[in-house]
Formats: structure tokens, C-alpha cells, sequence
């Protein structure tokens, strides 16, 4: 039942930030095609610590595709080749008996690579403090049920708070731009009435602090939208537009 | 004799919280910047607890391991929060959701903390929403509620498939706005190492900069623990892979109590085993089980030709499969709790029922689901998780069954802690799923969420205020006193020990061969005998960890191999408490199940002659025994009985 291919791993390694990087080959015999791509990776890994050698740095988490930690640009795409998932989704079956497979770390001025596939994505926190809440403090709060929300608008609303930040957008944009994670935050705020209040000031803020940190424009080019493992849509960006406009005529 | 006491308050059941918010202490706001508080974690509780921290003007110091803190495990939880909102008039109340909770962890928790949750559990709903978490609603614009195990009414809020994910953005968007406003700093990509105590009371941390490798330390009046479960003792689990109950032991290791800790949950729904380099294991929600129906094949030629790749599950015609949480628990079915099914899909397998080509899996069928509601009904309600599984078994489950087997997903056992979720350290506090507190012996589905909610928003910042009343006084001290030295000089000594062992062994392998001890002699039925065989291969485990690991890389910078190495070698510690505690309790209750006590039916039989009290262990010190000390549960308000999930 089970089938394995022997692979070539050509991996960055680059050991800080202001360090030259470079691609280090590997070969890998007899993976089995049901693992998934991280776990070749911890095959990897403990092959070189079997050897005494550091093994390949790279983020992951949960292993299930929703805590965002996993960022590996494999093949010329972020998340892989595979639609629809993160990398920890991806599973080996979608390689082929000796491919090579080129794995590189996400690469954008807003996030600088900490080591080998590890990046810093602090930005997006930074970009999230500036305005990407409602201001509410706990307790003192209306009942639930208080504000009927139409169900197709929670709908919208649910598809775009389905970003998992993980920066996918940002690595295949050929600008870096983060617009489609900023827009994903603020459309869903503003669609529901409890964000709407500050929706204007909030894609300001936003829209203010992600310039501020280094990243691109957009230039309506959709690799964002191809590439993110959670299918947010362009629409949101056109939803920021909107907003970011208001709040600039208000001004 | 050390007593324990637990500082339930006085008077009937529902007015106990009320009571203790009227009488006590607080700070005022003045003083309430003057205070700094840690809290470790970011997940449900910490960052809850550290936003509304932050909110009331406290100093909050929030760390993490991650590089976010949205990335907290608590956004993998797929299936939904509980609240006694009776918004479907199907007969939900405060009281029902304590009981069902009561009698879901089968009468070994305390009966006032679990009222206080169900009372909370209301405003949960109502904050979550004020902050934007798009909550799935009906066709008039209110929310909608599913059902989930162990309940027989419809009270579980749900975000599609991914409300743990909301409810923790939400979170983490409250936790963001402080950090803009400056009452919260936060610090990512730390790890806390080890607890600070001046003069008995829990002062600081020492944590490692995961980017630099330094060793630093950190001030605070109080320290809030909000570090989640231990589930990883068994390597194969389905927490994330950084998920660890280190901190938990540090504070151990310095008289905190731990409490319970052979209550592990396994969960039913599980994606199965598929080969040894498998590195975890993925829940399929419970709320699958609202649909889909559980089955193994009534005839065992039919389970081998199926594990033998002979046969499908569609060549087996419905009078042929057995549909066992059915028959065996009319009432409630496929939704009986999460103990009751594992054990039942446990017991079917070892039996020779199982499919797959291991024979360590049962079907979850939605074939009945779809010919009932239509297959784009079934889509949008699990569409998610169908594609989740697809993309892992290659199998498409709107034409052939899901495959499910237990896997190990939550602990309610953890840290001891009293009504103000203070550990038996004096300003230490443990939320969410660190502590031990609310589900007993069994969590049920839907809950955790609740729990870790619950404990940030609406109990701890209630509670430390009457700890951190009587310390408006003490000024902020200096990380250079002796204390902080000492225990900086403790992380150091070990981690130095670590690196010098330079074995034969990776962390990994080490791991690996812990979580399978774990498995076989400490897992879904443990014996007498299979504890004993547990605490030796533990101790002989330990040994062999301590003198022949082998971690690449310098101390002094980004290491992952020495992070893993520094998680096991706690793992090493919580599995032998789990396996020694397990050993004591000599009755089955909940996720808790002793061969030798069972019904003739093969349903958990309890002793409460004799356990029913929370068991705290006292470490004694380097390979001794823990004490265990007994806090009773006494139960005024409710009756126990056993748990009956037939009629």
C-alpha cells in the first residue's frame, strides 16, 4: 500500500540575518508519500543531528494548517504546490519519484530571515496593534442577540477573519505588499456592526503602519490571492480601498 | 499534616461567585499601575487574562513561545464554546450546564468551580461577540447553536469549523489593542524556564530569548500561568508541536501542587496512525459526530477483508454494520461524552473489528447525513474539516467514510489550584487548561474553550485583585537580588549539563520511545501492573536521557534541538507523575480507566468510598517519591450517581 520516492532537498541555510545564505543539497531515499512535507523535514533533521550537525531551522506549530507558524517557500510558491494548504498540510504524495525540491524561506523586506527557513513576521503584530480590534473592554457588554447580524454578512465576515497571518501573501507578492492581511482584518471588522464604529480610522492606522514597515503597494497583480492557503479573496483589499478612502476624506 | 484548602466561599451554589466578588479586595486604579503582573501564554486564558489585565491598568509582562501570540494552540480548538444561553428554548440553564459538566467529569470536580463557569459562561458569548468574532448565525440574524457530547441540548456556539481560532483572534486583537495603549509588553519568542520565589512568594521568571539563546529574568508582583496541557508526554498527540508542560513542572519542582494528573482525555476522533516518522496526530471535531454515524462491521471476515485492502466500507451493506454508540447508548447515541466513545472504539478493535489495515481505526460515516439534509447541507456545516481530511488521507469523505481512532488531546489534570485559581505557591496563578480545576476526571467537548475564556475574562481579574491588594505596598524589585541570581544560575547549570552530555541519541528518539511507554502501560486502559511496567521503563528512560542525548549547536543561540531537549526532560517528569498517580487511584472515573474496575458491562466503575478527592503531589526532591496529599470533595449540592449515557 505504502509508496516511496527518493527526493533532492535544496534548502537555504543562512545562519542570521545579516549572514550570505546559500542552498546546502540533500538526497533523501525511501520517503513515504503519506508523510507530510514537514515531517521529510524532521527525517532531514534527524539525519544531520545522527550526523552532529545543526539541523535546518524552519517554524511549525500545529501541524494542521490554522496556527500559521509554518512558512516555507517550496517549488516557487509559498506553501508549496498543492492548493489550499499551508505547508504542514502538504503531503509528499504531490512530489515525484527524484524531483528536486527547492525549499527557501519567505523573502520580503517587512520579514527578515532569523535563521535558515525562519523568518520574522513581527510586522504583522506590529500592523495588528495599530488598530486591529474593536476597543472594548472586558465586561459591561450587550447580550449576544442584541444586534441581529444578516447571515450572508457574518458569512463574508467569517471568510475573511479566515486569515491565519501567516504572510503567504506577502512572499508571492512581487512588491511584498501585506494588503491582502491588513485587508482580510479590516473588511471583517467593518462588515460587522461592532467594528464598523471605527472602521474608517482603523484601515488608516493600518494602512499607515504597514507602509511605516517596509511594505510594498499593491498593484492588483492576485498572486496574493492564488497563493493564500486560506482562499481570502481580493475583494477585501477593494472593501480597504473603500474604507481607507473615506477615512481620507473625512481628513 | 499539610490541609489543604481549597477558600470555596460560604453559602448555597449560585450565590458563592456573587458573594466573593461583594466582599473582595481590590485595587484601586492608582495603585493598579504601580503592579506588574507575568502572565505566561497567550492562548485562550493568557491572552484573555492578559488583555483584561492590561484593560483594568495593570503592568502586564505577556510571554511566549511562538513568534506570535496568535499562533497559542488554542486556534487549532475546531468544534465550539459552550454557554448556558438557552437561546434555542430546548431547556438550557445555568444549572443544566453545571450538572451536565458535573456529571460529564464524573463527580471529581469541585462543584463551586464549576458553577462559577457555567454562570460566566454567558458573558464569554457576549464579549466574544462585541469584539467582532463572526460567530455562525441563522437566517433571521442570530446566533446559531449546535449539540456536542455529553449534553442533550443545543448549546455550543460554533465559527465554522474554526472557532478556536475566533475566540482567539478576538483575543489576541483585545491583547493587541493594550499593547497599542501600552499596559501590556509583550515578549515573543521567549521561554519561561524556570519561577523566581522571594521569601514564599512567586516573584518573577527566568526565561530564554529563543532568538539569542540569553537567559534573562523578569519582575512581577504576580505570575499567572496560562501554558496549557502535558499532552505531548505522549509524543503522538494532537497538540501542536510546541505545546509543553514545562512550566508546570518548574513550579512543581518549587512546591506548587500538581494536581490530578493522570485525568488525560483521549479523543475519539482522531485521524489514525498511518507510520512511525508520524509527528502528530489531527482531531476531526466533534462536531462531526452530530451527523456522522459511527460504525465497525458486525462480522469479523468483513473487518479483516477490510483491513486486508479486500473490501470497502461501501461493500458492506448497512444490515452488516454494527453501529455501536447506538446500540449500546440509546439516549444519547454518537454524542455520548468523549471517554465513553474512545473506550467503546477501543474495545470494538481490540476485539478484531477495527478497519483500516491496521485494525486500529472505526468508520464515521456521512453517507446517512447526506441522504438526509443533501450533500451541500453537510458542506457547509463540515466542508472544512472534509477538505482537512482529503488533504491528509488522500480519501474524499462525502464518498467513503472517515476513519477515526483515539488519540490523546487534552489534560484536566495540572496545576493545584484554590477557588482564586492560586497555586499552593502564594502569588502564582494557573488558568485554562494549566490548572486542574473544572472538568474532574472528564472534559466534555466545547468546554476547554469556555474554561480558558472564563478563567481570563471574567474569574482571574477578579481574583488577583485580592491577592494583589495586600502588595500595593511592595515596590518593584531588582532582577539582581540573590533570588533571580540563583534560580538564573539553576536554568544555566542545566542547560550547561544538557550540552555536555553529547550521546548517541536525538531528543526525538527519546521522545518518541516516551510517548509509546506512555501509550501502551499509561493510556486508554491502565492495570496494576501496566503502572509498574510504566515507572520503571520511565525511571530507565530518564537515565538514559540524562546520559546519552545528544543536542548539535551552542547553548548561547537559536537551538531548537536544546528547546526539545529542555520540554523532554519535564515530559520525562510528567509522565512518571501520570503513571504514579494513575497507580493510586484505584477506581475508574472518566478519562481515567483501571481494567480491574469495571461494571459487568465494561463501563467506569468508581470507588467514591474511597477517591473522591483531588490528588495533589508534593515533590520531595531528585528521584523520590512525590507525597500525596488529599483535598476532599465534598459534594453538598449534588447527587453522585453513576454515569448513565443509555436512557
Amino acid at each position: 500500500m505504502e509508496n516511496t520516492i527518493n527526493i533532492t532537498l535544496k534548502v537555504w541555510r543562512q545562519r542570521g540575518p545579516k549572514e550570505k545564505g546559500f542552498f546546502e543539497t540533500f538526497d533523501l531515499k525511501n520517503i513515504s508519500t503519506d508523510m507530510s512535507f514537514l515531517e521529510m523535514m524532521d527525517v532531514l533533521n534527524e539525519q544531520l543531528v545522527a550526523e552532529g550537525k545543526e539541523p535546518v531551522v524552519f517554524d511549525h506549530d500545529c501541524r494542521e494548517g490554522i496556527c500559521g507558524m509554518c512558512s516555507m517557500f517550496i517549488n516557487g510558491h509559498p506553501h508549496g504546490p498543492d492548493e489550499d494548504v499551508t505547508t504542514c498540510q502538504l503531503h509528499m504524495r504531490k512530489f515525484k519519484d527524484g524531483e528536486t525540491i527547492t525549499v527557501e524561506p519567505w523573502r520580503s523586506a517587512g520579514f527578515p530571515v532569523i535563521r535558515d527557513l525562519m523568518v520574522d513576521r513581527n510586522a504583522f503584530d506590529k500592523i495588528m496593534q495599530a488598530g486591529g480590534y474593536v476597543s472594548v473592554n472586558t465586561g459591561g457588554i450587550p447580550d449576544a442577540n442584541a444586534i441581529p447580524i444578516p447571515k450572508p454578512i457574518a458569512d463574508e465576515a467569517m471568510d475573511a477573519a479566515s486569515c491565519i497571518g501567516c504572510g503567504a501573501c506577502v512572499a508571492a507578492c512581487k512588491n511584498g505588499s501585506a494588503m491582502l492581511f491588513v485587508s482580510a482584518k479590516v473588511s471583517q471588522l467593518a462588515l460587522l456592526p461592532q467594528g464598523k464604529v471605527e472602521a474608517a480610522a482603523r484601515a488608516k492606522k493600518m494602512v499607515a503602519k504597514m507602509d511605516e514597515l517596509g511594505f510594498g503597494n499593491c498593484t492588483n497583480t492576485r498572486a496574493c490571492e492564488a497563493e493564500c492557503p486560506k482562499n481570502v479573496s481580493i475583494t477585501n483589499i477593494a472593501r480597504l480601498n473603500r474604507e481607507f478612502l473615506c477615512a481620507k476624506i473625512k481628513d | 499534616m499539610t490541609t489543604i484548602d481549597s477558600k470555596i466561599p460560604q453559602g448555597e451554589l449560585k450565590d458563592k461567585w456573587t458573594n466573593y466578588k461583594n466582599h473582595q479586595k481590590l485595587v484601586n486604579p492608582a495603585n493598579k499601575r504601580k503592579l506588574d503582573v507575568i502572565v505566561v501564554g497567550t492562548g485562550l486564558a493568557g491572552a484573555s487574562a492578559a488583555a483584561s489585565l492590561g484593560a483594568l491598568g495593570f503592568n502586564v509582562l505577556n510571554f511566549c513561545i511562538q513568534d506570535s501570540p496568535r499562533r497559542a494552540h488554542s486556534i487549532a480548538a475546531q468544534g465550539g464554546i459552550n454557554a448556558a444561553k438557552n437561546y434555542q428554548n430546548d431547556g438550557d440553564s445555568v444549572y443544566r450546564l453545571f450538572y451536565d459538566t458535573i456529571k460529564g467529569g464524573d463527580y471529581r470536580a469541585r462543584e463551586a468551580n464549576v458553577y462559577r463557569l457555567a454562570e460566566v459562561s454567558n458573558s464569554i458569548i457576549d464579549q466574544c461577540v462585541a469584539q467582532g468574532v463572526p460567530f455562525a448565525r441563522e437566517y433571521g440574524g442570530l446566533l446559531d447553536n449546535r449539540s456536542f457530547g455529553g449534553a442533550q441540548v443545543s448549546r455550543t456556539f460554533y465559527a465554522k469549523g474554526q472557532t478556536g481560532q475566533q475566540l482567539l483572534l478576538g483575543a489576541y486583537s483585545a491583547l493587541s489593542r493594550e499593547v497599542n495603549r501600552g499596559s501590556v509588553k509583550l515578549y515573543t519568542r521567549y521561554e519561561m524556564l524556570d519561577v523566581v520565589i522571594i521569601e514564599g512568594r512567586a516573584r518573577g521568571i527566568i526565561a530564554r530569548n529563543l532568538v539569542t539563546g540569553q537567559i534573562e529574568r523578569f519582575f512581577g508582583h504576580a505570575v499567572v500561568l496560562g501554558t496549557g496541557g502535558y499532552g505531548n508526554t505522549f509524543f503522538l498527540s494532537t497538540n501542536a508541536m510546541g505545546s509543553n508542560g514545562s512550566a508546570a513542572i518548574q513550579v512543581y519542582k518549587k512546591g506548587a501542587y500538581f494536581a490530578n494528573p493522570c485525568y488525560a482525555q483521549i479523543h475519539p476522533t482522531c485521524i489514525p496512525v498511518h507510520g512511525d516518522i508520524q509527528s502528530k496526530l489531527t482531531l476531526m471535531s466533534e462536531s462531526l459526530r452530530n451527523d456522522g454515524r459511527i460504525w465497525v462491521p458486525k462480522k469479523k471476515e468483513d473487518a479483516e477483508a477490510l483491513q486486508k485492502g479486500r473490501k470497502t466500507a461501501n461493500d458492506i451493506p448497512d444490515e452488516d454494520r454494527d453501529f455501536y454508540l447506538e446500540r449500546r447508548y440509546p439516549a444519547f447515541g454518537n454524542l455520548v461524552p468523549r471517554d465513553v466513545a474512545s473506550r467503546a472504539a477501543k474495545e470494538r478493535c481490540d476485539a478484531g473489528f477495527g478497519v483500516n489495515n491496521t485494525g486500529l481505526a472505526v468508520f464515521l460515516d456521512f453517507k446517512y447525513a447526506i441522504q438526509r439534509l443533501g450533500k451541500d447541507v453537510v458542506a457547509a456545516r463540515y466542508g472544512n474539516l472534509f477538505q482537512m481530511y482529503e488533504k491528509i488521507t488522500d480519501q474524499n469523505p462525502y464518498e467513503t467514510p472517515m476513519m477515526i481512532y483515539p488519540a490523546i488531546h487534552y489534560t484536566m489534570g495540572g496545576l493545584w489550584v484554590d477557588y482564586e485559581l492560586q497555586t499552593s505557591i502564594k502569588g502564582l496563578f494557573a488558568i485554562g487548561e494549566a490548572n486542574f480545576s473544572d472538568h474532574g476526571a472528564n472534559r466534555l467537548g466545547a468546554s476547554a474553550l469556555m474554561q480558558g475564556l472564563a478563567d481570563g475574562y471574567f474569574v482571574l481579574p477578579y481574583t488577583i485583585q485580592n491577592y494583589l491588594a495586600d502588595q500595593i505596598q511592595v515596590p518593584r524589585m531588582s532582577t539582581d537580588l540573590p533570588e533571580f541570581q540563583a534560580a538564573e544560575k539553576e536554568v544555566n547549570d542545566k542547560i550547561a549539563k544538557l550540552m555536555s552530555i553529547k550521546g548517541k541519541r536525538s531528543v526525538d528518539s527519546i521522545h518518541k520511545e516516551l510517548g509509546l511507554v506512555m501509550w501502551d502501560f499509561v493510556g486508554m486502559a491502565r492495570t496494576k501492573e501496566s503502572l509498574e511496567t510504566a515507572m520503571n521503563k520511565i525511571k530507565a528512560l530518564k537515565k538514559e536521557f540524562w546520559s546519552n542525548v545528544f543536542i548539535p549547536g551552542e547553548a548561547n543561540s537559536l537551538n531548537t534541538e536544546l528547546e526539545k531537549a529542555l520540554r523532554l526532560s519535564d515530559f520525562l517528569e510528567i509522565g512518571y507523575l501520570m503513571a504514579i498517580d494513575a497507580y493510586n487511584r484505584e477506581e475508574s472515573c472518566g478519562g481515567h480507566f483501571r481494567s480491574e474496575y469495571q461494571t459487568e458491562e465494561g463501563e467506569a466503575l468508581r470507588q467514591d468510598d474511597k477517591f473522591s478527592y483531588v490528588a495533589c503531589w508534593h515533590y520531595q526532591g531528585e528521584d523520590k517519591d512525590p507525597e500525596l496529599l488529599k483535598e476532599p470533595l465534598d459534594y453538598e449540592f449534588t447527587e453522585r450517581k453513576t454515569r448513565n449515557y443509555k436512557e
